[in-house]
């Protein structure tokens, strides 16, 4: 019996291709963006945890100082001569190569961390090699393909072990690249054996660091924000694709609504009739899922190289720009798509369950009870429009914010419908002409069949006017801020403290004034971050754009009583003016100033150049912010390059490096545009789908108007128009919603994702462009049934009227 | 008897008269029955009820000796799948099924497929050539042979027919009617056929008015 069974279900896909394709495609375009967008987020999280592995291997014992961050020489000597098995780590961040990365310097002969593949890029590679000058760097080969060969510096040998963005290396060459000449890091506690004393007597100034260190959940805490809203796009698109696969599941059983009643009748049980439809829907989700992913892992393929740009220069996150296939995202996929396909047709299974044996079959009947239900439908979306508000009163952060996204999108989504209804109801009021009533008429009839599509349509419209309004007032924001911020016209870095000072002494005469950039790695708010020392300059009075300042908080800063600091910082910690700043130990200073500083997730502070100095007396001075006379720039360049052999990229004019750091921003969204788009897409593929399941329920519509005198192609031409217009209907409800969106995502989500506020502006040039793409996405959605429409034989038309169709 | 009838009621939900007021009557074995009256009579409701598609209200229906009253839905799927076959008016076959699967069909369910029989079935009812066609490619009265062909593949005990020759013309249901039987009386099933035909129901071994609710 179940083979029957199954014979009949399936054949009925046999007889409609056209809507397997669109069930499966649907289904495979949910879950290859959603896939796609885990899959980039396992990669970058692997690599993060595989970063933290690296620099801490779990279970490690690791001795950090109590104070301050270097391990006294003393200590260390003293642990080896007691008999500790201590290994020495140096780490720090610096260019190598012409990129920037992590060096670890290690004992690589003793130390736990070593990979064991170095054979087999290396094989020729002997102990003599890994201590003698100019020893090896071990990098992964993402790395090492961003990286310029340097034929002075250590032999570059890879490995798939060790992360991107890290240098592995013996400690005396990572001294050289850090140019940290004698200092410890941290010491690994070998296993092998013990000393003759408790290493806590024998090196006091130690204590025993957590198993993993602190810098490494400050990449994961700072790329969080980023992969959750990546996660909630690749959500969205989810939802999107799941409206397909409802629509089409609906439309599938009702159409095979006559069959099942049949089957019921010959005495086919509801129970083994209603599992025959669970196992053929499984298996239809697992045949789409397998698609999806196929899908979703060419996507994120290719959009992880600027993933990873996007990390390594909003975050200084390294991510690998190639991906590997992982089981827990294929299950993870696979049961998405289960799950989606499972929620998406339960109001259709449940139907068919409640399906009365003896009532009447016809796919009207399907539309005729989304009818009904539009008033529970409106009020249900008012509930969940509510419940974001209320989601912002209940969490906090990042949570509320997505807590009213998802609210505002999906109650929106819900009210449309019953808002539509409405529109076309007045519309048909008002229509004079027969011919203009019916089509008002009509498409109030077809609304509930195309709601589903035009609720992903209205979803990706609002998403695209959002994350674009949110994109674009970024850009406005970002730009006059660089040109606000980046007020010197050559930026000049030296080899040593002493070029430095020879260059200052050549450019007085020449220029017209010149700034020192002096700054200390340190931590602010237990976060890494940055001390920048200044000098009282017109330069900063005039072009450091500030958001909120004390009176006289330049003069304050300058006297040494205050400290300026980023958004980001603020917002991190809390602070307001006057509150006071731990800048180090026992050196605290309130909060003159805050300013914005785009671009960069850490914590920044201000202060007066000598209070700086005064602390930190060592602090390198090797850059230069110059300010040179009109049309001058070009010829200095030149002379410094003859008097001071600097070479190019040791001087950066600030078109450079505006052209840069645009090009940076640009990158960041790459993303975030690519998921616009193919969500947009997504959502034309529903109104497609929508369309043509739709096709056979119209002709008893059209029928009837066509013997009345209308021709197949002034019908066909109605089609078109239909679409469009409902279409543009749905976006002028987008509007609105997308703005709230942009608020949202400027005033929440972007100061949760990246610590920083953006003034909201309205690009209704960019609108109109989308509204045009929406209309034309619906027209084009419409032309192939319109076509079939315009050639179809009068003789199918007939059959409308035969009893015996 | 293959089929009883004892007072059978049946109300609709809203209606304050019982569309069936004590309905009774029986059908022996190989005995072709018509049950004719006017719309709205309650011979469809009848039949629908006696093929255990839908719940009665009081009395009590028998086939083959089992009341239905007491039945879960499995058990009269069951009876369905097993003793009972069912010819409607709108011929209700499987659209994505060609003709030769949809004439197997309910004998594939109950598990008594006979290739040898339903070709003679199909030989008799002129479906031979059109086996792997499908039912949109098929005029009403092939369409309707079909679903006769179909019925009497299951060779079951009784046959229950639902305005079968409604929705042809006359010609075309005199010899679809003619055909079916034919084949009836040669399988021995017992048949019990709704008609509004006084027509059709001359040519059956026996004709039951229902009128009010009763056979008057």
């Amino acid at each position: 019996m179940i083979r029957a069974v199954a014979q009949a279900l399936l054949s009925h896909w046999r007889r409609h291709p056209g809507q397997f394709a669109t069930l499966v495609l649907g289904l495979a375009l949910a879950t290859a963006l959603w896939s796609a967008v885990q899959a980039i987020n396992a990669e970058a999280r692997a690599s993060y945890a595989q970063a933290a592995a690296l620099l801490t291997p779990q279970d490690q014992p690791v001795l950090v100082p109590r104070q301050g961050d270097v391990v006294a020489r003393g200590s260390y000597l003293a642990l080896r001569r007691d008999g500790w098995p201590v290994s020495a780590v140096l780490d720090g961040d610096t260019r190598f190569g012409g990129v920037s990365v992590t060096v670890m310097g290690v004992d690589m002969l003793s130390s736990p961390v070593m990979p064991d593949d170095l054979g087999d890029s290396a094989p020729d590679l002997g102990p003599v090699d890994l201590l003698t000058a100019p020893g090896i760097a071990i990098v992964s080969p993402d790395t090492a393909a961003r990286m310029q060969s340097d034929p002075d510096g250590p032999r570059l040998i890879l490995s798939e072990q060790v992360p991107p963005g890290i240098v592995l290396t013996d400690i005396a060459v990572a001294e050289a690249l850090l140019d940290r000449r004698g200092e410890i890091s941290r010491l690994f506690l070998l296993p092998d054996r013990q000393g003759r004393r408790d290493w806590a007597q024998v090196a006091p100034d130690l204590q025993l660091a957590p198993s993993r260190a602190v810098s490494d959940t400050d990449t994961a805490r700072l790329t969080d924000s980023f992969h959750l809203n990546l996660t909630a796009f690749g959500l969205l698109s989810f939802a999107v694709g799941l409206f397909i696969v409802q629509g089409t599941v609906g439309l599938a059983q009702e159409q095979r609504r006559p069959m099942l009643r049949t089957l019921r009748a010959l005495g086919v049980p509801l129970r083994l009739l209603m599992l025959c439809l669970v196992v053929e829907l499984a298996a239809l989700a697992l045949l789409a899922g397998v698609l999806g992913l196929g899908l979703g892992y060419g996507i994120a393929a290719a959009l992880l190289p600027d993933v990873a740009a996007t990390l390594r220069g909003l975050y200084g996150a390294d991510a690998p720009g190639s991906l590997t296939l992982r089981a827990p995202w294929v299950l993870a996929g696979l049961g998405m798509t289960l799950a989606g396909t499972a929620l998406a047709s339960l109001q259709s299974l449940w139907r068919l369950a409640q399906l009365p044996l003896l009532a009447s079959a016809s796919p009207q009947g399907w539309a005729r009870a989304a009818a009904r239900s539009a008033r529970w439908q409106a009020l249900g979306g008012l509930a969940l429009v509510l419940a974001g508000m209320l989601g912002t009163v209940l969490f906090d952060g990042l949570l509320a914010g997505f807590a009213l996204l998802a609210g505002l999108l999906m109650g929106a989504a819900l009210i449309l419908p019953p808002v539509l209804g409405q529109v076309l109801r007045i519309g048909a009021r008002r229509a004079r002409t027969p011919l203009a009533q019916w089509v008002w008429a009509d498409l109030r009839a077809q609304l509930p069949g195309l709601s589903l599509a035009l609720m992903a349509l209205l979803l990706a419209l609002a998403a695209n006017i959002g994350v674009g309004t949110m994109v674009s007032s970024f850009r406005l924001t970002f730009t006059g801020w660089l040109d606000q911020r980046l007020a010197s016209d050559l930026y000049i870095t030296t080899d040593s403290d002493a070029q430095t000072q020879a260059l200052r002494d050549w450019l007085t005469p020449r220029v017209d004034g010149m700034v020192p950039i002096r700054r200390v790695e340190t931590r602010l708010d237990g976060a890494p971050g940055r001390i920048y020392g200044v000098i009282d300059d017109p330069i900063y009075r005039e072009h450091w754009p500030l958001l909120a300042a004390a009176p006289m908080g330049w003069d304050q800063i300058f006297d040494q009583r205050g400290v300026l600091v980023n958004e980001q910082l603020a917002r991190r910690a809390g602070l307001g003016l006057g509150d006071p700043v731990e800048l180090g130990a026992g050196w605290s200073l309130p909060v003159v100033g805050i300013y914005s500083d785009y671009g960069n997730p850490e914590g920044q502070a201000i202060v007066a150049l000598d209070a700086l100095l005064a602390r930190h007396p060592d602090l390198p001075d090797r850059q230069l912010g110059v300010r040179v006379p009109d049309g001058t720039l070009p010829a200095l360049m030149d002379d410094l390059r003859d008097d001071f052999g600097l070479e190019r990229d040791a001087m950066v004019d600030q078109a450079t490096l505006k052209a840069v750091s645009l090009r940076v921003f640009e990158k960041t969204f790459v993303v975030t545009g690519a998921l616009n788009v193919l969500t947009l897409g997504v959502a034309g593929f529903a109104l497609l789908t929508a369309f043509l399941t739709l096709w056979t329920m119209r002709l008893p519509q059209l029928a009837p108007v066509w013997a009345m005198g209308l021709t197949r192609a002034h019908l066909a031409r109605l089609e078109l128009l239909r679409s469009v217009a409902l279409a543009a209907l749905a976006f002028v409800l987008a509007l609105p919603l997308g703005l709230g969106l942009a608020w949202v995502l400027l005033t929440v989500i972007n100061v949760q994702a990246f610590g920083w506020r953006l003034p909201m502006y309205l690009f209704p040039l960019d609108w109109l462009r989308l509204g045009g793409l929406a209309l034309l996405a619906a027209a084009l959605a419409a032309v192939i049934p319109a076509r079939r429409l315009s050639r179809l034989p009068p003789a199918h038309l007939l059959r409308i009227f035969a009893d015996d169709r | 008897m293959v089929l009883t009838v004892e007072n059978l009621v049946k109300r609709y939900p809203g209606s304050d008269r019982p569309v069936l007021r004590g309905l009774s009557l029986s059908v022996g074995a190989g005995e072709t029955v018509a049950l004719t009256g006017e719309s709205g009579s309650g011979k469809s409701t009848a039949l629908h009820l006696i093929a255990g598609l839908d719940h009665l209200d009081g009395g009590e229906i028998t086939l083959g000796g089992t009341p239905l009253s007491g039945l879960s839905d499995a058990a009269r799927a069951d009876l369905r799948r097993n003793r009972v076959a069912l010819i409607f008016q709108q011929f209700n076959l499987i659209p994505s099924l060609t003709v030769d699967q949809n004439l197997s069909f309910h004998a594939r369910l109950a598990g008594r497929d006979d290739p040898q029989w339903r070709a003679e079935i199909a030989g008799r009812l002129g479906l031979a050539d059109l086996g792997a066609r499908y039912p949109e490619a098929l005029s009403g009265g092939q369409a309707q042979r079909v679903a006769i062909g179909r019925a009497l593949a299951l060779r079951p005990p009784l046959l229950l027919a639902d305005e079968p020759t409604g929705n042809l013309d006359e010609t075309t249901a005199g010899a679809v009617l003619d055909l079916m039987l034919d084949l009836v009386r040669d399988t021995g099933a017992a048949l019990l056929l709704v008609t509004h035909s006084d027509k059709v129901a001359a040519r059956l071994d026996r004709h039951l008015h229902l009128s009010g609710g009763v056979v008057a």
